[in-house]
């Protein structure tokens, strides 16, 4: 796709998705909103593990960095009385700071390690997070975690969609802006850079790519992109908890960025929406069939769990580029149908 | 354009001295000196495990050597990898090592990283620059592609592509950079008698582009053929340095090659 018709699919996707806000019940705004939030840490994860082959097991880690950092700020601030947007914008800039501060302590370790090692250190750093925040209880207030004063929606909307309408509203703007930022990296010569390191290290680094200066970079990035997710979620919630960042959450997301398509922002789109609308789906399914209360409580979060994992491995097998890989199939499939291209087939 | 400096004329491209190499007890290489003069093709020859591919890696900065001394265009530089294209040196790998996820385009792209002049911090915003540059890049890599003859092939992935024609990308990913010094590592590995020839006149044909040639091979007739001068490693020691005619005239060569004595 040229980069007018992005420009256009993304201008026209957005506008569209403000106008659902108006429409949607609080509560799908508050799905919708999730659903921005998701996007800015799968966005980041599929950038890292899909342009630049880092696989990171530990991004619900770097989220909840951007929690906790946006917890900081927004109850410092609100100590000092402060009010209005700078009560939003600062602790989101913040929980960005933050996560990129420790996405490149990580990245400068991740620097030296491939795959499975690597995939080991970043699972280590979510598995650690309950373990801090119950060690340094009296900072992170323990499993409970913090609670948040978050700046209210504007007056003016007090009558129309109440607070899931802002949330939503402040979600968006968020994920838009992460996905805007990461699309000109991954297209530009740092893309090159990241997808050069993936492929073949030794030759990337003799076309003079700097091959741990691209790594620690790209891990810092997507750090931050994690962190700002993190800091829509604490805004949502209004509260940072090692619970919302489990071992659990952080796979969900790798998988959302497998199944939409890795490497791909489109991708990370789709992987948002399937982890926000599946688990719901699967729901108000097992609402339906009127279980047993006992096989109820049983299947509740966890068919969900083994569902993804059940559609991961299908993906993997039947259509290793995702949902997006598929939707890019069909278009040219449509394409080619239309008007047969010239594809230099070398003898 | 060159994006290097040119040093005395007098000065050879590349001049490597008493280098040598050891690796725990093994002398891999044992105080070699070879010249590059400006314009030449220069051949590395030898048997398995002389020390053709560890001379590259010193010159690559793989490899630190543990004494001896390398110049460029008369000044002593000792590169790290990735800021070899900083001195005008180029190289191919062996084996290609392509980069088989992209298309032929920005294999060869990729290749022009020194000349990379915008940020960070411009090329996260967008900013116009780095547009202008990405533009002028491929425009400069279409044109390596085109001077090889392969520009129809700038949309493939190298997996896609007969070996012959990936062995061309990789050379051009190497000359988009409008190197000074053009490292070949066995290129006519894996390529038919026909393709070999062709790649004879390509190489041939580089220091036409203001370019040395240093041509690591196994493929003999190729080297006799390409190089104005050879040096020939046995064991990490150069045994000969010459004109093809002198060094196929030497015995030492010969008993090197065929493990007789030549006389």
């Amino acid at each position: 796709m040229s980069s007018r018709t992005t420009l256009i699919v993304g201008l026209v996707g957005l506008v569209a998705v403000i106008g659902l806000t108006f429409v949607l019940d609080p509560y799908r705004n508050y799905q919708l909103a999730t659903i921005a939030a998701y996007l800015c840490v799968v966005a980041g994860l599929t950038m890292l593990t899909g342009v630049n082959g880092q696989l990171s097991l530990g991004h619900a880690a770097l989220a909840a960095c951007g929690a906790y950092c946006y917890a900081f700020t927004a109850n410092g601030l609100a100590e000092q009385e402060v009010t209005g947007p700078v009560l939003l914008i600062l602790p989101i800039l913040a929980a960005v700071a933050g996560a990129a501060v420790l996405g490149l302590i990580v990245g400068l370790a991740a620097a030296r390690l491939h795959g499975p090692y690597l995939a080991g250190v970043t699972l280590a750093l979510v598995l650690a997070l309950p373990a801090i925040t119950s060690r340094f209880s009296d900072v992170f207030n323990g499993d409970q975690g913090l609670y948040i004063s978050v700046e209210r929606r504007p007056e003016f909307l007090a009558g129309r969609g109440g607070t899931e309408m802002f949330q939503a509203w402040v979600a968006i703007a968020c994920a838009a802006l992460v996905v805007i930022l990461l699309r000109n990296l991954m297209k530009g010569n740092f893309g090159r850079q990241m997808r050069a390191v993936r492929d073949n290290e030794v030759a990337a680094a003799i076309a003079g790519v700097n091959v741990a200066r691209t790594k620690v970079i790209a891990f810092t990035v997507s750090s931050a992109a994690a962190g700002a997710g993190g800091a829509v979620l604490a805004f949502m919630t209004q509260s940072a908890s090692p619970g919302a960042f489990s071992l659990v959450f952080s796979l969900f997301l790798l998988m959302a960025a497998v199944i939409g398509g890795i490497g791909t922002l489109y991708g990370a789109l789709w992987g948002s929406i399937l982890l926000v609308v599946l688990p719901d789906a699967i729901g108000s399914l097992t609402k339906s069939l009127s279980l047993s209360p006992e096989v109820a409580q049983r299947l509740d979060g966890n068919l969900a769990v083994g569902l993804f994992g059940a559609i991961m491995v299908l993906v993997v097998i039947v259509a290793p580029l995702g949902i997006q890989g598929l939707l890019r199939k069909g278009r040219l499939k449509m394409q080619s149908r239309g008007t047969p291209q010239s594809v230099p087939v070398p003898k | 354009m060159a994006a290097h400096d040119t040093g005395p004329a007098s000065a050879p491209r590349l001049a490597l001295r008493d280098i040598t190499v050891k690796f725990g007890g093994l002398t891999a290489l044992d105080s070699v000196s070879v010249e590059v003069p400006v314009g030449s093709v220069v051949g590395i020859m030898g048997p398995n495990g002389a020390g053709k591919t560890t001379l590259f890696n010193v010159v690559c900065g793989v490899y630190k050597p543990t004494s001896g001394t390398m110049s460029v265009d008369g000044t002593e530089v000792r590169p790290r990898a990735h800021r070899l294209t900083k001195h005008g040196i180029a190289r191919t790998l062996q084996g290609l090592g392509l980069f088989g996820g992209q298309p032929v385009l920005e294999n060869v792209v990729a290749g022009l990283q020194s000349s990379t002049r915008h940020t960070f911090l411009e090329e996260l915003f967008s900013l116009p620059r780095a547009a202008r540059e990405e533009r002028e890049k491929k425009e400069r890599a279409m044109a390596t592609l085109a001077s090889l003859g392969i520009e129809k092939y700038a949309a493939a992935l190298p997996d896609t592509l007969p070996y012959a024609i990936r062995k061309k990308v990789s050379i051009a990913r190497a000359l988009v950079s409008e190197p000074s010094l053009l490292l070949l590592d066995e290129p006519a590995g894996g390529l038919g008698h026909d393709e070999i020839e062709e790649l004879g006149e390509l190489i041939r044909s580089i220091p036409g582009r203001d370019c040395s040639v240093v041509l690591v091979e196994h493929h003999v007739d190729l080297v006799m053929s390409v190089c104005d001068s050879i040096a020939v490693l046995d064991f990490g020691k150069l045994i000969a340095t010459g004109t093809p005619a002198e060094v196929s005239a030497n015995p030492a060569v010969t008993e090197a090659y065929l493990g007789v004595d030549a006389a």
